[in-house]
């Protein structure tokens, strides 16, 4: 009564499998992306700049930033407006600004780029762990990360700066300490998604150990997102740090730094608004950069995780 | 729900999307823990393996999955694939390239297709890939999960000739799962037909197909669309297959039955042997035939 077709199959044809899906090459893709935004490309540049000058701050400073000129003072002991000799004027002890500043773009990147690289690591370990290992664990370490969340950023460091005494180092410690969190959460929720795909359960089932499917089928797909939040995380790094210094509990003096050049200027701003501008500027600048770079970024890698070849 | 596969051979299991398959084929490869019941391979029990030796089980049983787009990971290249397979294997690297080249011509695949990765493949090349994949630890069993679900026409004959040829080759069983009937008519020795997690005819593939038994076997078969059946009454189902986590009493298929009878309503059918092995769980059918003893369900 009920009939079902011959049972073979038979080849119709043989359709060649061969064709290769072309996928643009990435940096080609990431070059022609750059060069039709001209903000990215200007950000990129401007970072590009900071960091050439951050590094070779010794031979592109006019002066040494800790010099006190003796001409570096006016008859009255006010400092000196932007003239030929000193091209962003001098500050309240008669040192020169544009020097000060140059060094001071070491420590913001110094501070920025190790804080992010060290909290980006705490982050990825502790939201991978917390997101492939799930139960109890989950819920111990995404506690742990809330709570250290719920605390005002920039309160928090004020407060650990207090108890571990302001050094660079601490800086860059106590920033870590704070900025984590938000890369561990986010770590967390990719996690939680990609260990559901069927090539990490192909993994599984082909009997690849835990650590090595974390190593080889989930950090790699992370990738783009650690980029993405490192690169913010820079921005917000350099302006915390510049913040503790403002309030003098940041880099030591007399080292440079933009925070503490901003803190100092503020008290001259009507005779000397020089000494506020130029660190200010520079500090905008540089978070901007950081911001739009790393908005770039999120639009270049976001649609491309899933079918991105390396 | 219980069956067996015998070596060399392939066992086909049909069903409606939610009727459990891919559930029953997850937890034989111990993705998820069943709720009950055992899993035994060569006679040893492999339920509830952990450690070393669920690592050990896994190489003898493999899976190809449905989504050819999903199962091969976006950023490893076809033979860092592969190659991740031998690793488990423990084969040393330096013996990886050859062993590529050799499972890839095994799928008829050319070797410069090695260096690739996935998104520069097509869907039936991805399936090869898959299949080599699962081949490169010499399992025992595959199963293959709707392993050509995704694919054309046209090339899910040639995948699935493919399979035949190495099982002819290596003597690997397949346990196929597959909604589509025509497939399972090609590929399998015997037949299971799931319905909400239970197995309501079994047979080889010759006796489902020609002779089904069961209503809802029945309906199945009568779904497929055939040029030589035109304008024949067809055997509809009305209705959507019910929660698995909450079946309805007595035969789960009652509700959309056209033979149920009250019976049906209260008592669940076993699945007894009604044919020379084909087993059927349905009152009716064992009604017309006198109901033979229990036996225990074996192929």
């Amino acid at each position: 009564m009920i009939n079902l077709p011959e049972n073979e199959l038979t080849v119709a044809f043989s359709a060649s499998e061969t064709t290769v899906l072309s996928q643009p090459n990435f940096w080609r893709r990431a070059g022609r992306s750059l060069l039709h935004d001209p903000v990215a490309l200007c950000s990129f540049a401007f970072i590009l700049l900071l960091t050439v000058v951050a590094v070779f701050a010794p031979l592109i400073a006019p002066y040494d930033p800790l010099r006190q000129f003796s001409n570096g003072l006016s008859f009255v002991g006010a400092p000196v407006a932007p003239n030929g000799h000193f091209l962003l004027g001098t500050d309240a002890s008669g040192r020169d600004v544009l020097s000060r500043l140059i060094f001071g773009a070491r420590v913001s990147l110094l501070v920025g780029v190790v804080a992010t690289g060290l909290a980006s690591l705490i982050g990825v370990v502790i939201g991978t762990v917390a997101g492939y290992v799930g139960g109890v664990t989950e819920s111990i370490l995404m506690r742990f990360t809330d709570m250290v969340l719920s605390f005002p950023i920039l309160l928090f460091c004020v407060a650990l700066i207090a108890v571990t005494g302001p050094s660079t180092r601490n800086v860059v410690l106590v920033i870590a300490f704070a900025y984590w969190t938000y890369l561990a959460r986010v770590v967390r929720g990719q996690v939680l998604s990609i260990k559901e795909r069927e090539f990490v359960n192909a993994a599984r089932t082909l009997g690849v150990g835990h650590i090595k499917i974390i190593r080889k089928h989930i950090i790699p797909h992370l990738i783009p997102t650690i980029i993405v939040y490192g690169t913010l995380g820079v921005a917000t790094s350099i302006l915390i740090e510049a913040s503790l210094s403002f309030l003098g509990i940041g880099v030591p003096l007399p080292q440079a730094s933009w925070g503490e050049m901003i803190s100092e200027g503020q008290q001259y701003f009507q005779s000397a608004p020089w000494l506020l501008v130029a660190p200010g500027v520079a500090l905008i600048l540089t978070v901007l950069a950081f911001n739009l770079a790393g908005d770039w970024l999120t639009d270049l890698l976001d649609p491309a995780v899933q079918e991105m070849g390396s | 729900m219980s069956f067996t596969l015998q070596p060399g051979e392939t066992l086909g299991i049909a069903g409606e999307s939610g009727s459990g398959k891919s559930s029953v084929a997850r937890a034989l490869v111990q993705l998820t823990r069943p709720t009950g019941g055992t899993v035994s391979l060569g006679g040893a029990p492999v339920t509830n393996l952990k450690g070393q030796r669920l690592k050990r089980f896994r190489r003898r049983m493999q899976m190809v999955y449905q989504d050819p787009y999903d199962s091969l990971d976006p950023r490893m290249s076809v033979s860092d694939a592969i190659g991740e397979a031998l690793s488990v294997r423990g084969l040393p690297k330096t013996e990886h390239a050859a062993q590529v080249a050799q499972l890839l011509e095994r799928v008829k695949l050319p070797a410069t297709i090695a260096q690739r990765h996935p998104n520069q493949l097509s869907g039936g090349q991805r399936q090869r890939v898959s299949i080599a994949r699962a081949l490169a630890v010499n399992p025992e069993i595959i199963i293959c999960d709707e392993a050509v679900a995704a694919l054309d026409v046209s090339i899910r004959a040639q995948v699935l000739n493919l399979l035949k040829d190495i099982q002819h080759d290596t003597g690997v069983g397949y346990l196929f799962i597959s909604h589509d009937l025509s497939t399972l008519r090609f590929m399998a020795d015997h037949v299971a037909i799931m319905y909400v997690g239970r197995i309501v005819e079994y047979g080889t593939s010759e006796e489902v197909f020609s002779n089904p038994q069961h209503p809802y076997t029945r309906a199945l078969i009568a779904a497929v669309p055939s040029v030589t059946r035109r304008g024949e009454r067809r055997l509809k189902l009305s209705g959507e297959p019910p929660d698995p986590g909450n079946p309805p009493s007595g035969c789960p298929f009652h509700p959309r039955c056209p033979e149920a009878v009250e019976t049906c309503r209260t008592e669940r059918p076993e699945l007894l042997t009604i044919g020379d092995a084909q087993k059927v769980a349905c009152h009716v059918v064992q009604w017309g035939r006198e109901k033979t003893p229990k036996t225990e369900v074996t192929a």
